[in-house]
């Protein structure tokens, strides 16, 4: 194995210099919040989590900084809701993942920036897997966060439910999909596996045999198949998730708050160390030539066909 | 179902996704160029296929895929 782990911790307390850290000074987290990437409110004692970053709300340092609001505003008491629906507005779906061009211009500036020779080398190097680990530590807090969060929380989905997606979806206590959701782990065709949580997400609600079907092959499962699997809760019609999962709320709403706190924490184990074995796995192949290779292609390429296996 | 019959259906059902005029279109056209789709767009065309056929298309088998005549060769394979 890699000593990229220990390298990115020792990196870590000499690097101080963050990739896009762009966390907005907020002193107290709002009600309602409108930003770039997605905009919250209170509805009918449910948040509302609404993403409308186009192209696909991809995550990157931008959808990172609000996502964190929510999850600071999931940790707040002070919202009284009792549920959270997380819905896309975007026509493509959902979230497709990561945004890679971000993390590929990230890799390519370090490179500019390098200083000659070996030194050089190995400084670039515990420079980047400082400043991965930096997002990839921000983005697993989000996630925890909502993972266990002490109200439900739905996602309601559409279209593309892809990588980094996935795994936001995955943190969700209920999903509901409509027929034109697809879920998948692309990250193999990178070089990469999941690295926000999605598989010790997906391990702890449907198996080991469910995660290499996904990640191995990379494949993509409509909403049916994802329902036959365990993973969503109801198949709608196309455009009909988000008024399923507002009724969802209004159910979970109905329940008294403590037991659901209760319920909750006692069927959604939290996979910590396997969360925390996952980014460090992330993040030593995220040192691979072979990553970003395969950012490069994906990002230059003018093809119609890029995302295709 | 026939191969030319199951080949008019993936015509039919492409032009209706796409809101597009099926006209003109055959079994051997690239359906990338001919409707002007990129492969985002090429898996919802998957998923409709899938739900017309009930059948399910691993993302995989359709590398290389560009024709109507080769969805249907992927498609009867699980028929």
């Amino acid at each position: 194995m890699s000593a990229f782990p220990w390298q990115a911790r020792v990196a870590a307390s000499i690097v101080k210099k963050r990739l896009g850290d762009k966390r907005p000074a907020v002193a107290h987290v709002p009600l309602a919040f409108e930003g770039e990437a997605l905009r919250y409110s209170i509805v009918g004692g449910a948040i509302e989590v609404e993403l409308f970053r186009e192209p696909c709300n991809e995550i990157g340092t931008t959808m990172l900084s609000e996502l964190e609001i929510v999850a600071r505003l999931l940790q707040e008491d002070r919202h009284e809701a009792r549920a959270l629906i997380f819905y896309s507005s975007v026509k493509r779906g959902f979230c497709a993942g990561a945004d890679l061009r971000e993390l590929y211009e990230g890799l390519i500036q370090k490179h500019e920036t390098k200083v000659a020779g070996q030194l050089g080398a190995i400084k670039e190097k515990l420079e980047i897997a400082s400043e991965v680990r930096t997002f990839i530590d921000r983005i697993h807090a989000v996630m925890d966060a909502i993972d266990t969060a002490p109200i439900t929380i739905i996602g309601a989905i559409h279209g593309f439910c892809f990588g980094g997606g996935f795994e936001l979806a995955l943190t969700c206590d209920v999903l509901v999909a409509d027929k034109s959701a697809r879920f998948a782990f692309p990250e193999l065709r990178l070089g990469l596996v999941p690295g926000f949580g999605g598989i010790p997400r997906l391990r702890r609600d449907l198996g080991n045999a469910v995660v290499r079907d996904l990640l191995l092959t990379g494949r993509s499962v409509n909403a049916k198949r994802a329902n036959q699997l365990g993973l969503v809760s109801q198949v709608v019609a196309r455009g009909e998730a988000l008024k399923v999962a507002r009724m969802v709320a209004q159910q979970a709403a109905r329940f008294d708050p403590a037991t659901t706190r209760a319920a909750k924490a006692f069927c959604k184990p939290f996979p910590r160390e396997e969360l925390e074995r996952e980014k460090d796995l992330f993040i030593e192949l995220l040192g691979s030539p072979v990553v970003e290779a395969a950012l490069k292609k994906f990002v230059e390429s003018d093809s119609v066909r890029p995302y295709l296996p | 179902m026939e191969r030319a019959e199951l080949n008019k259906k993936l015509i039919e059902l492409a032009g209706k996704r796409f809101k597009q005029e099926t006209t003109g279109l055959t079994a051997t056209d690239d359906f990338f160029d001919k409707l002007g789709i990129d492969s985002l767009q090429a898996m919802e065309l998957l998923t409709d296929l899938e739900d017309e056929f009930d059948v399910e298309i691993p993302d995989y088998e359709l590398q290389g895929v560009t024709t109507f005549e080769g969805l249907s060769e992927v498609i009867e394979r699980r028929l």
